[in-house]
């Protein structure tokens, strides 16, 4: 069935479609819609689970390790400030190898206080050991939302995921949403049968000190399922493909990229209007494509290896900066190319921080100044785009 | 002793109430002992111990410490209601 | 079709929010692809908003806000004392606002584009939506930009009211009803 649905509502259809046993959330806008229609949903007897109700966002991640420890399917969602004050749980529940799900939507942190898109929130999570997938649309953050549980429960990977969503330009836009039958979804995931639980019969503890002697042996197993999730993720978007007819591309989502010898590599919703913008150019005879990274952890290595193969130039977009260093999305990207032979000429661009909103002429821009560096030489690793400068020059 | 990465659970998994990686019971100065003509068999001190070294076989018999993990905090002998249990110096 | 860009002036509690998601909705109905938001703001009631509608025959997958509508929506005439409404309207582009014809007339010193005029805050108190202190009027205007627009039939709108609002559904969709056959056109 079509809705035209928020990105919000598409994640509480998300995350009731795969039957959790336990939701545990706090409220934080822009996510706590999603909150609401779950609550929706289990008032109207749509959805059979246990909502936990707590008085913090580091208590609601508590509440899913919990959950989850004996053997629940556990959802949950925050945002921003929510997601900083899980931080330390997010850690317990990656390395308590729990495969909880939880949507992020991107918000900028404070202050200055903004409720406006920015990926730096889920981005300074990036070594908790969760894997993160961005999304380009509503309907992708429900089919991420059945899938993530799918790769995370499979028994060589066995960890979280985290789901981004940008603020507002999907959280509260609606779009139309394919809303999956519960008998396909049900046909597709499986119930989580966890190799390990809580359980009173055969009691069994969890997370106990380890001395120096055997830490590094527990990390290095994480560092292996998350090495499995990369294929993992590709295999399960392809199974998706064949049930329910469409792909969100894997790890890296490539666009036009055949032929290609400009590369833009964006994440989210900056994505689709480069697709747009991508179009633009290819009818205007420019050799363009857009690399949409989907996946951030794990990083995938192979495929940005391969894409740029036989590109002159990459520019990169990032919706957030490490302060005294560059991007991190570029970042990655240089650190997963150097060494290579063949290596573009490659930019970073900071876009749409803090919600600044990315538009196509912007795009254009940016492409035009790759073109330029590509035959210039670069003038500088890093440039800020529609930054208000002194004297009012843009 | 140390593991290699394919001798462990994915998560340090404890098996209750022994702990394979780290025997603790070296670790006392005082021992707990179970004095049978004061105990009732509430197993107020089985609830209470925070490394499950008490052991309980079944509700009619008395609960026995496993020596090999205790490590002696007292919290036994103090929440016990009859003070059946007593602190022993280890010798 | 290509890209339509509505973007519709209220006041927080009139609903321009779900005016935008309801055109949406009817607009889907009839087989375009849509996408609806809100100005990302803090919404207070009594506050000025904005929110956007996109319409489209094709895939829509611009994902910034809307910056030059091909159609503005005002929802109460007095945020026309202190918004440009008309900021950024296309060449071509109309104005559909809320109050007799008589009285939009005054509006046309501020721009050349076609008006055109409905007594929703009229219809609405007549059908019973909202407060006569605060009526709401959205359903009507959607009703009357049906017709003053052509982008949707007014069946459809019926459709989405009945698809999305909850209260009062049918008094909705008389609202709409009403003040599509009650549109006044001053062209520019």
């Amino acid at each position: 069935m079509r809705k035209v649905i928020t990105g919000n509502h598409a994640t509480a259809y998300g995350a009731k479609l795969s039957r959790p046993g336990v939701i545990s959330a706090y409220p934080i806008t822009p996510q706590t819609t999603i909150v609401e229609h779950i609550a929706d949903f289990i008032a109207d007897g749509e959805l059979s689970c246990e909502f936990v109700k707590v008085e913090s966002e580091h208590s609601a991640m508590a509440a899913c390790i919990s959950a989850q420890n004996t053997g629940a399917r556990t959802f949950t969602a925050t945002s921003a400030h929510g997601l900083a004050l899980m931080h330390e749980m997010l850690m317990w529940a990656a390395a308590g190898r729990l495969p909880i799900v939880m949507v992020n939507v991107n918000r900028a942190m404070g202050p200055p206080w903004s409720i406006w898109a920015d990926h730096l929130d889920s981005v300074a999570q990036r070594d908790t050991g969760w894997m993160q997938v961005y999304c380009e649309d509503n309907q992708e953050i429900l089919d991420t939302t059945i899938m993530s549980f799918k790769v995370g429960e499979s028994r060589d990977v066995l960890m979280p995921t985290m789901i981004a969503e940008d603020a507002f330009y999907l959280s509260h836009t609606v779009e139309p949403v394919d809303i999956p039958d519960q008998e396909d979804v049900d046909a597709f995931l499986p119930p989580y049968d966890p190799p390990f639980k809580l359980d009173v019969d055969d009691p069994k503890g969890f997370g106990s000190l380890v001395m120096p002697n055997n830490y590094m042996e527990f990390r290095y197993l994480m560092k292996l399922a998350l090495d499995r999730a990369r294929e993992r993720i590709v295999e399960v978007d392809r199974e998706f493909e064949e049930a329910f007819g469409r792909s969100h591309g894997g790890l890296v989502d490539l666009y036009r990229c055949e032929d290609a010898e400009y590369l833009i590599v964006a994440v989210g919703t900056t994505s689709s209007t480069v697709r747009e913008v991508v179009d633009q150019l290819r009818s205007e005879g420019e050799k363009v494509g857009l690399a949409r990274i989907r996946v951030f952890r794990p990083f995938p290595v192979d495929e940005v290896r391969a894409m740029v193969r036989g590109v002159k130039g990459v520019a990169v977009l990032d919706r957030v900066y490490s302060f005294g260093a560059f991007g991190p999305f570029y970042t990655e990207l240089i650190a997963a190319l150097y060494g290579q032979d063949e290596r573009p000429v490659i930019k970073d661009y900071l876009v749409g921080i803090g919600g600044r909103d990315v538009r196509s002429k912007h795009i254009r821009d940016i492409y035009s100044n790759l073109k330029a560096v590509t035959r210039d030489g670069l003038d500088s690793e890093t440039e800020w785009i529609d930054l208000n400068r002194p004297g009012g020059g843009a | 002793m140390p593991y290699d990465h394919e001798s462990i659970p994915p998560t340090p998994i404890t098996s209750v109430p022994s702990d394979q990686f780290l025997k603790t019971g070296s670790w006392r100065t005082f021992r707990p002992v179970i004095d049978r003509d004061k105990c009732i068999k509430c197993f107020i001190c089985w609830k209470f111990c925070p490394d499950v070294s008490v052991r309980v076989k079944d509700e009619d018999s008395y609960p026995e410490i496993d020596y090999e993990f205790c490590k002696g905090c007292g919290i036994c002998a103090r929440e016990c209601p009859k003070d059946a249990i007593d602190m022993v110096l280890e010798v | 079709m290509d890209l339509i860009e509505i973007r519709f002036h209220g006041r927080g509690g009139q609903g321009a929010v779900i005016a935008s998601r309801l055109l949406a909705e009817a607009a889907f109905i009839e087989g375009k692809d849509v996408q609806a938001f809100p100005f990302f703001g803090v919404e207070r009631r009594g506050a000025p908003v904005t929110a956007f509608t996109k319409i489209d025959d094709r895939p829509i997958r611009i994902k910034s806000e809307i910056y030059e509508p091909d159609h503005v929506i005002v929802l109460d005439t007095a945020l026309l004392g202190y918004i440009d409404v008309v900021q950024g309207l296309k060449p071509g582009g109309r104005v559909l606002i809320n109050c007799p014809l008589e009285r939009a007339a005054q509006y046309r010193a501020r721009s050349k584009a076609p008006i055109d005029a409905v007594d929703g805050t009229g219809i609405a108190i007549g059908h019973g939506l909202g407060s006569r202190e605060s009526p709401i009027v959205n359903t009507s205007m959607l009703g009357a930009f049906a017709r003053s627009s052509g982008l949707v039939g007014i069946d459809a709108v019926a459709e989405a009211i009945r698809r999305q609002v909850r209260r009062k559904v049918e008094a909705n969709i008389e609202a709409a009803r009403d003040a599509h056959d009650r549109v006044d056109t001053m062209e520019g």
